[in-house]
Order: structure tokens, then C-alpha cells, then sequence
């Protein structure tokens, strides 16, 4: 089973990124199961979303404490949420940000994890590029796809056109594909620095 | 068609292809995408003949299902927590009157201090009122047990609650198979009422019964729910036919057979104790699982069965009775039993409690023929009539109108 946790705020479409991850998850034939954190969410609040995905049926109901992958949607968060308890040394994770690690303070995880699994993507410069306004769900769902390999792009982008019709849908991917080409190109860097 | 779908929209979908007449219901969390979803599909014709009433308040929802479904309309709506205890005069009305009413109750606890989050105590708190209450495991069991309640309610003609845990399950996106209209249709009959508000052949219905009837007419829904009983089975099993899928029933076992310690639980936690149950049989541990799917009415006998000999039992439930302790393992210990223990109903809406009836009820207890649960002073010609009346005839009318005109029609042998 593979295990996502997804931070952001109220507002950010949180909710709705482990959603569309269940649905893309879904029509690749993989079991898939999302749901919220369940508080009484407002706008800029923080907010918590799940997503399993494992090739039998999924009976666990419980909240996911011991993340395979953390997707951080908004950089306010780091040092006010325990974002990334649970997460061990293989764990991916994916920031939306254009600093790195060391500079958003998180040098001591950059440190215990595999360079290879800790990635960023400035998703919300990518959504305003994109679908013109500053969501980032979609777009940080495309560099999951490429960080992680659970689900492909093309899965991705029939999740968004499902939900949000074609032209909207379209735009969202269009967001997600560059999200997947940028982590990509990032993940040929690290692999490139550990062969030399 | 499986689809991955939030659950409170498989449900919506699920209940409009059994056609509600009328729905009507009133928002709370985690019940409201249930709502909503409904409402747009009335809006936009998807689902018609229906019509969505907007009501001010959960009291309102439940009285115009009563009385939609007393006209013999097909009636729906949905609730939670603080919701359902708003509604609680008219939600013990639906099931006096026998009315077949179908209500999800997205499980939500209950304050003050105030909760949205999921426990069962907002399901405990009606537990009595007589409708049936059926707990969820998944939601494709969500799904699939509206369609066996509506036909199961209009059957017996007793109102059903599907419970389903809020948030956990109504806000989870995960695969469910949908049944396709014409599978619906033709497991789900076009409802008969037993009794319905009609100007070619008038009848009122909702009585004052006085202590002459009221233990009468309460032990007829008491039959009612043992009907129940057995009719819950035999529909699952007429569903695992027709859709290829097991949901419903009365009790579900898991991983039994050579169980030592059984763990007894309803609703969406069986998946997480079925995943740990699985870890520890590993390491050689013998254990089981026990779902309880119908809580009203509570299958005693099969929970017995399922639970004797076990060298130990344990009850995981989401709600207590505060100053005494759990509700279901209450339910659970009846079941397991006790040789010493009688219940003895008695006294109901003002039926005098005599000495003679107290000295014939000890009588049979000291030559053992006092059973476990019986009802003192019943009348068992009048419940016997109106059973047969049912019996004969589909619509039977009210029952409690029929009880008030039997017993006063001159008796043909007054002995």
C-alpha cells in the first residue's frame, strides 16, 4: 500500500488533489481510497487530505500516520504543522515552493532523506500560468506523478478533465504536465550529481 | 458501474434509482453532500417523478415524510446528530404509525460540548423508537442497503435508518458499484402501502390509544421487527443474487471458525480490526470478527450462535450509556445470555399493573414456563386478529385504528 498526506490550507484545494489522486489511481485499475481530515474547514485554515493506493481492497479506515509521500502545499506551514511525522528515510516529498530545502529550514530532513525523494515545484507560479488563478493541487499532482511513479500523467489528466470539464480540465493539466516536466528535469539532476 | 465516488454521491445516486416520490430533508454535516447531490438531481430532472420539499428545520423534514409517505408516496431523507434529535417526537411517530420511511443517518456525535466528528451516539439515542436500524460497513454496503431498505420498510411497512459512519465513510472517495436502473427496478417493486391517506376510501390514521391497546399495539411493532429478522436474510440474499454482491444481513462473520477471542463491532472500524485481526492471526493468535449490520432489530440468535463458546468477546463501539457503560455489549451480554435472568414488559401507556397478573407471572416463573422476554396482561386474541388481517389483506389499514375497532366490536362469544 502506498500512503499520501497532504498539507496545505482552506482554499487550496487540498481536499480535492487526494481526490483526483484516488480517481487517477482508480482508473489505472488500482483500489483507491481519499477522504479529509474532517475538521471544519475555513478558508487558510490548516488542512490535512489522505490517499491510499495498493493493489488489493483497502479496509483501513484510519487516519495516515505513517505517510510513503508528504505533498506540502503551502511553505507557511513548515515549523507550524508537524508536517512530516510519520515520514521515514525513503519517504517522497514535495514542496510547493522555488527555494530549497535548506532554505525553507528543512536541511535536517534534506540530511536523513534520499535526495532523490525530496523535491519542490513552484506550483502555485505554475497554476497562475496556467488556469490563472493560484491553486496549486493540479500542478503539484503532476510532479507527484513524475516524483513518485503511482500513477501516470495521462491518469492524472483524465481525473481533472472529469472533474472539471474539458477546457478547465485541460488548463489544469497543462499546469501538471509543466509541474511533471520541472520535477523530472530536477530528479535527472540528482541522479546525474550521485553518478558523478 | 464501479466508479470512484465520493460516498455521500453513491448514495444519493444509489437512493434515486429507487425512485423517491418525495425528499425532504433539512442540511447538517456530514449529511449535507447527501442532500445536495439529491436536490440537483430533482432540480435538473434526473430524478422525476420526485419533489424536493425545503423545509426550516430537521422536525419539519421528518413530518412531511410522515405525511408524504401516509399519502403512499415513496419518502426519503437523510440526518445526522444533533439533526436527528431535533426530529425525535416525529421520528418515533413514523414508526408508531408504521409509516416506511428511509433515513441514511450519517453517524455524527453527539453535544454539548459540540462534535462533527463521527461516533454512533446520535443511532443509540433512537435505538428505541422502533425504526430499523442497519449499519455500514463500506460504502458500497452503504449503497446497497438503501436499496434492501426501501424494499425491506415497504414490506413490513416499518421505517429503516441506514447508518453510516459520517465523514469517515460519507466524505471517503473509494469504488463503488453502482446498480443500473433496471437492476433497481427489478428488485424494488413500485411501493404498496398496507395504509394510505385516500378520498375514495378514508381512514385516519395516528389514534389515541389508551391503556385499553397501547401494549397491544406496541407488541404488533415488536412483531414487526421480528419479522424483521427474518426478512432481513432472505432480502441480502435475493440482493447477492441479482447483483452478485453479499451486503447486508444480519451479522457479518469474519475469520470465525476456530476463533478464540471474537471482537463485535458495527459500522466502517470492522475494516481497521479486520486489518489488525489479520496481523495478529499471523503470529498465531486466534482471532475473529463479528459485524453487526442489523442493531434494530438485534439478531440475538444469531449473535448468540456466532459468539458461543468463544473463551472471550470483545465489543468495539463508538458510543456509551453514561453512568452504566457500552450499549452495544449490553446488547451483546442478552445475546450471550443467562439462564437467570426474565425480562417482563409490563404497565405500557397506563395498562394497570395487577397483583393478580404479578402472582400469574410468578406462578409460571416457579414452574419454568416464564420465558425470557414476555408482556404482561397481552391480549393475544387482538395481536392474533390483526396478524391474520395482515395476513389476508395488503392494505390492512392502521394498525392501531384496527386494534381500537376489534376490541370494540361485541365479542360473538363473550367468555
Amino acid at each position: 500500500m502506498f500512503q499520501v498526506r497532504i498539507h496545505g490550507r482552506g482554499g487550496q484545494g487540498v481536499v480535492t488533489a487526494a481526490e483526483l489522486l484516488a480517481v487517477a489511481a482508480f482508473r489505472e485499475g488500482r483500489h483507491a481510497q481519499a477522504f479529509p481530515s474532517f475538521g471544519s474547514e475555513r478558508t487558510g485554515a490548516p488542512v490535512v487530505s489522505y490517499c491510499r493506493i495498493d493493489d488489493r481492497e483497502i479496509r483501513t479506515r484510519e487516519p495516515i500516520s505513517t505517510p510513503d509521500a508528504v505533498v506540502i502545499q503551502d511553505v507557511t506551514l513548515i515549523h507550524q504543522v508537524d508536517l512530516f511525522s510519520g515520514l521515514d528515510e525513503s519517504g517522497y516529498v514535495l514542496i510547493n515552493t522555488s527555494r530549497t530545502f535548506a532554505e525553507l529550514g528543512l536541511g535536517e530532513l534534506a540530511e536523513r532523506c534520499r535526495p532523490d525523494h525530496l523535491m519542490t515545484c513552484p506550483a502555485t507560479e505554475l497554476a497562475l500560468e496556467h488556469v490563472g488563478r493560484p491553486v496549486p493541487n493540479a500542478a503539484l499532482l503532476g510532479g507527484f506523478a513524475a516524483l513518485t511513479g503511482q500513477v501516470p500523467i495521462h491518469a492524472i489528466g483524465d481525473a481533472l478533465r472529469d472533474r472539471f470539464g474539458p477546457t478547465v480540465g485541460e488548463r489544469n493539466l497543462a499546469a501538471a504536465t509543466a509541474a511533471f516536466d520541472h520535477v523530472r528535469a530536477q530528479m535527472e539532476v540528482v541522479s546525474g550529481a550521485a553518478a558523478d | 458501474m464501479l466508479q470512484q465516488i465520493e460516498g455521500s454521491h453513491a448514495i444519493a445516486e444509489s437512493v434515486a434509482r429507487c425512485r423517491p416520490e418525495v425528499v425532504c430533508a433539512y442540511p447538517i454535516s456530514p449529511q449535507t453532500h447527501i442532500i445536495e447531490a439529491i436536490g440537483v438531481m430533482v432540480k435538473e430532472g434526473a430524478l422525476a417523478p420526485c419533489e424536493f420539499i425545503n423545509v426550516e428545520s430537521e422536525f419539519a423534514a421528518m413530518s412531511v415524510s410522515i405525511g408524504a409517505s401516509a399519502a403512499g408516496a415513496r419518502a426519503y431523507t437523510a440526518t445526522a446528530s444533533q439533526g436527528l434529535l431535533f426530529m425525535i417526537e416525529a421520528v418515533y411517530n413514523a414508526a408508531g404509525l408504521g409509516l416506511p420511511i428511509v433515513m441514511t443517518l450519517a453517524n455524527r456525535a453527539i453535544g454539548a460540548p459540540i462534535n462533527i466528528w463521527n461516533d454512533h451516539s446520535d443511532a443509540m439515542a433512537v435505538r428505541d423508537s422502533g425504526w430499523i436500524q442497519l449499519f455500514a460497513e463500506t460504502n458500497q454496503e452503504a449503497a446497497d442497503l438503501h436499496v434492501q431498505a426501501f424494499r425491506l420498510a415497504e414490506e413490513l411497512s416499518v421505517p429503516v435508518m441506514v447508518c453510516m459512519d459520517g465523514f469517515i465513510l460519507t466524505h471517503a472517495v473509494e469504488g463503488v458499484d453502482l446498480l443500473d436502473q433496471e437492476q433497481v427496478d427489478g428488485f424494488l417493486p413500485p411501493y404498496e402501502p398496507r395504509q394510505v391517506l385516500d378520498p375514495e376510501d378514508p381512514v385516519s390514521i395516528g389514534a389515541m390509544v389508551g391503556p385499553e391497546a397501547f401494549e397491544e399495539v406496541r407488541y404488533l411493532a415488536h412483531l414487526r421487527q421480528l419479522d424483521a429478522l427474518d426478512r432481513i436474510p432472505e432480502i441480502a440474499a435475493e440482493f447477492a443474487a441479482m447483483s452478485g454482491r453479499d451486503s447486508g444481513g444480519l451479522v457479518r462473520p469474519y475469520r470465525l471458525e476456530d476463533a478464540e477471542t471474537v471482537i463485535v463491532a458495527m459500522g466502517s472500524v470492522l475494516g481497521t480490526i479486520k486489518d489488525a485481526v489479520d496481523e495478529r492471526r499471523d503470529a498465531g493468535e486466534r482471532l475473529g470478527v463479528l459485524g453487526i449490520t442489523s442493531f434494530r432489530p438485534f439478531p440475538l440468535e444469531a449473535v448468540r450462535q456466532a459468539l458461543a463458546g468463544r473463551a472471550r468477546v470483545i465489543v468495539v463501539e463508538k458510543a456509551f450509556s453514561l453512568g452504566m457503560g457500552g450499549v452495544l455489549a449490553t446488547d451483546v451480554a442478552m445475546a450471550i445470555g443467562t439462564t437467570t435472568l426474565h425480562t417482563v414488559v409490563a404497565g405500557l401507556g397506563g395498562r394497570p399493573i395487577t397483583r393478580t397478573a404479578l402472582l400469574d407471572m410468578l406462578e409460571r416463573a416457579r414452574s419454568g414456563r416464564l420465558d425470557p422476554l414476555s408482556f404482561l396482561d397481552l391480549d393475544e386474541g387482538v395481536i392474533a386478529r390483526e396478524r391474520a388481517r395482515m395476513a389476508t389483506v395488503r392494505r390492512s389499514g392502521p394498525f392501531a385504528e384496527n386494534v381500537l375497532r376489534d376490541l370494540g366490536r361485541p365479542r360473538e362469544d363473550p367468555a
